[in-house]
Order: C-alpha cells, then sequence, then structure tokens
C-alpha cells in the first residue's frame, strides 16, 4: 500500500465515522432542538389590545413550525364575532378541528384531556381554554415547557383572538370563525 | 368534553424502522471500511477472516433490526444503530491487535495466538439473541417492578458472588472475576442491570416521602435520619466492594447511580450534595486505609515517577494518544500493541492512537447519543417507575464510559471497568445489550399509539387477555 492511498483511508475512515455520527444526529434532530420560541424574547411593541401577553416578539425570522399570525383582518371583527372553533394548525395533529361550544377544552398528555397531545414536549395537563365572560380565555396549567401565545409564554391566563396562534408542545393551535 | 376526544382521529407516529435501517447499513458500511482499512495497512491486502467476519457483524445486525420490528417497532430508531457502531468500532479494533500479535509472533518464529475477535463476535451475537430474547419476554416494562427486591438479591449475590473461594478469582488485584473451568466471567456488570432495577422499583415505592419530609439544619432542608437508611446502605455496600473485591470502578459506578437516581426520583439536590459528601469521606478513608487504593492514586498523580513498574500502563496509554494526536497514525498504522490490556481495559487508547482525537470525539459523541436516547426515554415515559429505570440505565452507560476513559486519560484514577460495548469481554457486552434492550422495550411502550377508540355499541366482542 503507498503512503497516500494509507493517508487517504486513514482521513476517510476518519470522516466516514463523523458521517456517521452526523446521520444519528441529524435523525434527532427534532428531539435534539429546543422549542424554537424557547429562545427570550425581545419585546417588540406590538402588544394588541386584548392580549396580556408581557410581550410579543415580532418576527424571529422562522416561520417553519409557526407561521406569522394572519391577525390584522381578524383582530377588527374579533369583538364581534366569537369563534366557532378550535383548530390545530401545527404538530401532529394538524388539521384537526374542535367545534367550541361553552365548556372548557383541557389541552395535554393526559388521556383525559379533550386534545390528547402525543408530544414529549407537552405536560400531561398543559392548558386550558375555557369561555369565561364572553370570550375564549387561554391558562397555562403549570407545565413544563410553557404555553405560548404568539410567541409569548403566558403567565397569566390571557383572552384569545381568533387567529392568535397558541403553541403547546410541538403543537399550534388557533381559534377561527 | 371527553366526548370530542373520542371523536378525533388518532394520529399515529411514523416509527421511522426504515431510517433505522439506514443508519445500521450506514454504520455497516463504515466498520468494514476500517476493518479492511487494517487489513490492507498491516498485510497489504484482506485477511482470510476479514469477508466472514463481516458478514457475520452485518447478519447480526439484521436479525437485531428485524426482531425490532417485530417485537418492538415504535421503539427509538437510533439507539440500536448507534449501539451496533460502537460495537463494531471495538471487533475492528481487536481484529487489528490481533493482526499485531500474529505480526509479532511470526516475527518471533512462534505459533499466532488464536485472534480474539472470534470470541469477541460470539459474545456479540449472544448479546443481540439476548436483546431479542429481553424483547420478547419483557412484553411491558412494568413487569420488572414486580421483581424489585427479587432483582436486589440476585444483583448484591452477583456482586458478592467472587468472593465465594473456589470460584472467585483475582486478576490484577482486583476480584471481580468468577471462572468456572474455562469460562470466565464479572458478575459485577451483571449485577449493575439488577441493581438499576432495583433501585427504579424501591424509588418508586419510597420518592414520596424521600422527598416531602424534611428537617431543617442551618436553613437547609435535609431528609430524616430514617429516610437517610438507604443511602447510607448503599454506601456501605459501595464500600464493601472496595474493601473486599478491592474494585474501584465497580465501587463508584454502584454508589454514583444511586445518587443519581435519588437526584432523578425527588428532584431534591442535597441528596447530591449528602453523596458528594459521603463519597469524599469515603475516598479519603480508603486513601488512607488501603495500600492499593493509595497506589492508584499515587500512579494517577504522577504516572511517570515509576514509568517501569506501576505507571507503565498509563504511561504507554498516554504515550499513544500523544503519538496519536489529532488525526491519529491511521488504522493499522500505529503501535497501539505495546499498551497492556489494549484490547480490553485499555482500548481506548488504542483508540486514540489510531483515530486521534477527532475519532475518539466521534465515539465519545456516540455514548453520548446512547445516554441522550436513554434520558430522552425517561422523560417521555409516563410511569415513575419506567422513568427511574431508563434514567437509571442511562446514567450507568454515563458513569462508566466517564470512570474508563477518565482513568485512561488521567483525569480521575485508574480503575477497573469496561468500556460499554467497545471492550474486549463478553460479560460487559451482554450487560449493556441487555441495557439497550430495556431501554428500548420502555421506549416502545411509551411511543405506542393508543388503542382506538370505538364506541361501545359499535365493539365488536373481545376475548380478554391480560
Amino acid at each position: 500500500m503507498s503512503e497516500l492511498v494509507l493517508t487517504l483511508f486513514r482521513l476517510g475512515f476518519l470522516a466516514a465515522l463523523w458521517a456517521l455520527v452526523i446521520a444519528a444526529i441529524l435523525v434527532l434532530r427534532r428531539d435534539l432542538r429546543a422549542p424554537r420560541d424557547a429562545r427570550p424574547l425581545v419585546a417588540v411593541p406590538t402588544v394588541r389590545a386584548g392580549s396580556t401577553a408581557d410581550s410579543a416578539a415580532a418576527d424571529l425570522g422562522n416561520g417553519k413550525t409557526a407561521k406569522p399570525a394572519k391577525t390584522s383582518k381578524a383582530s377588527a371583527k374579533a369583538a364581534k364575532n366569537l369563534p366557532k372553533s378550535l383548530v390545530v394548525i401545527e404538530g401532529p395533529l394538524k388539521g384537526t378541528i374542535i367545534p367550541l361550544g361553552q365548556s372548557d377544552i383541557t389541552i395535554g398528555r393526559a388521556g383525559d384531556s379533550t386534545i390528547v397531545l402525543d408530544d414529549d414536549y407537552a405536560s400531561s395537563n398543559h392548558a386550558r381554554i375555557s369561555f369565561v365572560d364572553g370570550s375564549w380565555v387561554a391558562q397555562d396549567l403549570g407545565s413544563t415547557n410553557g404555553t405560548w401565545i404568539d410567541r409569548a409564554r403566558i403567565t397569566t391566563p390571557v383572552t384569545l383572538r381568533p387567529g392568535q396562534q397558541i403553541k403547546v408542545g410541538r403543537t399550534v393551535l388557533e381559534l377561527q370563525r | 368534553m371527553s366526548a370530542t376526544a373520542a371523536v378525533m382521529p388518532r394520529y399515529r407516529q411514523p416509527t421511522r424502522r426504515n431510517t433505522e435501517l439506514a443508519l445500521i447499513l450506514l454504520a455497516l458500511a463504515v466498520c468494514g471500511f476500517g476493518y479492511a482499512q487494517c487489513d490492507l495497512a498491516v498485510l497489504g491486502s484482506l485477511a482470510s477472516n476479514t469477508i466472514p467476519v463481516m458478514s457475520a457483524i452485518a447478519a447480526i445486525a439484521l436479525v437485531a433490526h428485524l426482531a425490532i420490528r417485530i417485537l418492538a417497532p415504535n421503539a427509538d430508531v437510533v439507539l440500536v444503530p448507534v449501539a451496533l457502531s460502537i460495537n463494531m468500532i471495538g471487533l475492528t479494533m481487536i481484529h487489528r491487535l490481533d493482526l499485531a500479535e500474529a505480526q509479532r509472533a511470526a516475527r518471533n518464529g512462534t505459533t499466532p495466538p488464536s485472534p480474539d475477535v472470534y470470541s469477541q463476535l460470539t459474545w456479540t451475537a449472544l448479546g443481540v439473541i439476548l436483546f431479542i430474547a429481553i424483547l420478547f419476554f419483557v412484553r411491558d416494562h412494568r413487569i420488572l417492578q414486580r421483581y424489585t427486591f427479587t432483582a436486589m438479591l440476585i444483583g448484591l449475590l452477583l456482586l458478592l458472588l467472587p468472593l465465594v473461594p473456589g470460584i472467585g478469582a483475582t486478576i490484577n488485584g482486583a476480584t471481580l472475576w468468577v471462572r468456572i473451568g474455562r469460562l470466565s466471567f464479572q458478575p459485577g456488570e451483571i449485577a449493575k442491570i439488577m441493581l438499576t432495577i432495583f433501585f427504579a422499583g424501591y424509588l418508586t415505592q419510597t420518592r414520596d416521602s424521600l422527598a416531602l419530609v424534611r428537617t431543617k439544619v442551618l436553613g437547609v432542608e435535609f431528609p430524616r435520619g430514617r429516610d437517610l437508611g438507604p443511602l447510607l446502605v448503599a454506601w456501605f455496600i459501595s464500600l464493601a466492594v472496595l474493601v473486599f473485591e478491592r474494585d474501584l470502578g465497580t465501587s463508584l459506578l454502584f454508589f454514583g447511580l444511586f445518587v443519581a437516581l435519588l437526584y432523578v426520583a425527588t428532584q431534591r439536590r442535597s441528596w447530591l450534595v449528602m453523596g458528594a459528601v459521603l463519597f469524599l469521606t469515603g475516598a479519603v478513608f480508603s486513601y488512607l486505609a488501603f495500600g492499593h487504593v493509595r497506589l492508584r492514586v499515587n500512579v494517577w498523580l504522577d504516572p511517570f515517577g515509576d514509568e517501569a513498574n506501576t505507571g507503565y500502563q498509563i504511561a504507554q496509554g498516554l504515550y499513544g494518544f500523544a503519538s496519536g494526536g489529532m488525526f491519529g497514525s491511521g488504522l493499522g498504522q500505529g503501535y497501539p500493541q505495546l499498551v497492556p490490556y489494549a484490547k480490553s481495559d485499555f482500548i481506548i487508547a488504542s483508540l486514540g492512537e489510531e483515530l486521534g482525537m477527532i475519532g475518539l470525539f466521534a465515539i465519545l459523541t456516540m455514548y453520548a447519543i446512547i445516554v441522550e436516547r436513554g434520558l430522552r426515554t425517561a422523560v417521555a415515559c409516563r410511569d415513575v417507575f419506567g422513568t427511574l429505570l431508563a434514567s437509571g440505565l442511562a446514567i450507568v452507560m454515563a458513569l462508566q464510559v466517564f470512570i474508563v476513559v477518565g482513568g485512561v486519560t488521567r483525569l480521575i484514577p485508574l480503575t477497573g471497568l469496561t468500556t460499554p460495548f467497545l471492550a474486549q469481554g463478553g460479560s460487559s457486552l451482554i450487560s449493556n445489550w441487555i441495557a439497550v434492550a430495556l431501554i428500548m422495550r420502555i421506549s416502545d411502550t411509551t411511543r405506542r399509539p393508543e388503542p382506538e377508540v370505538v364506541a361501545l355499541e359499535d365493539a365488536m366482542t373481545q376475548v380478554m387477555s391480560r
């Protein structure tokens, strides 16, 4: 074996070894990645009326899991029309439509939740959306990874308007009329 | 509100078994490349046993994969390919050292020793068979919780087995072998699985009182004296292992595992503090009381002081790392055979010499992936026992790699543990495959989609089976 061939083999094996490791990591990247919104939020003055969220970031530049909310049209009519359904717009249950009545909707991994999530990032009893005084209110139930509304983590019950994105684990929900 | 849940279409997570197959094939290709490279560098052509050995490895890997498809279709997809990769890198290195031994024998005109790669391959096959058997017999990890105290008994018996006169064997100062006829075995390796099951089951039952009942001492909350009992028992047993079997590594492994699991179960950091205090007390005590511990520590602090004698192994290992440098000498182009126990205890040094730091880090990353998958499974698991068992198995793996690699690289004193999946030795391979099987089982149970809810009037009459 010539010296050159052996050198190429030597470096080639290291490259192959790392290719294997990187391939394994790529398979895992969904798990290894922190939830996209888990970075500290930059307070941007876009807090809209009706939202008690402490802060809302305008655009953090990742449109993959959370598309920009189509709020401009919706917010005008929000006061007049009550939303009729809760729609899952991202995540494993994408496309699921839950008709809204008067009763609470619970979200979590527990089997008795209204929306049972199969998601490692969701807690058993993660969040509740309830109808209070003529509007829908989202509340975090002490989840590990938090409930996020339009990319802000909520700490208190927050009144929801149609088009606002509620994020629980990897699932994004939206009220629709 | 649960009415809505019943109507909702249940989502089936993709099992991604094909991804697993692809990773296994990639691992086989990489390993085959390395294996052939050893031959080409040492002999100039393929060794006569290369093709059969590689075919056997491929067959073992594919059988494991098929078994997972049938027995645990929802389990983690990365765990087995990565474990197989490390196992195959170990086989490659052992083959490479076989070649070196054959060369030396040819130079001296003696008969070459029979290649160790065959026995390692047999153990790998046995490990994978046990892996499949565990997946087959343990259909739900919660069954294991029933055997909490049986596991403790078996674990402790195995741990103390080497002390039984007649079958126990002392090799290199540590009494951790059992020898019956020609077969020798390290029962501590299996004990580590048994005790993990025991710790997980025990802490599932007691974690509430361990976590909640506290007394305040100097403003810091501490558990009550009687709750401290188990921690002290674990401490005494690991000290006993240290004293009577003279095995630093196993002792450290068990105590570390118990303290870590206490922390996972109770989420109280005070256990870590108390564990560290007890550990330091034990360490100082054994340094002062036992010559063999003192020797290890002195060699650790100054391996070159008595290089020809006590420090020889560590010093040779360090020279190996040094000559390997960043990129390594290349498989088959270094002199890893100069280190004593290059195939087992010091296989990390052999790999460090031939693959360099870059290659070594790839291997350490693979271990990190295994540990990460174990902890991930623990997080996702819904029952406490499964969480503790998966984290325990992951912690054992992490601690063991840390203790071995730390010892060889002179970060901590050298102790006699095996590098999981990598080092030559059957007991270690088997127990690590069992550990991976248990993590796979927990992962499969956790990710299994819940059965469809069928309205009672639509449901068919069913035969109930447990």
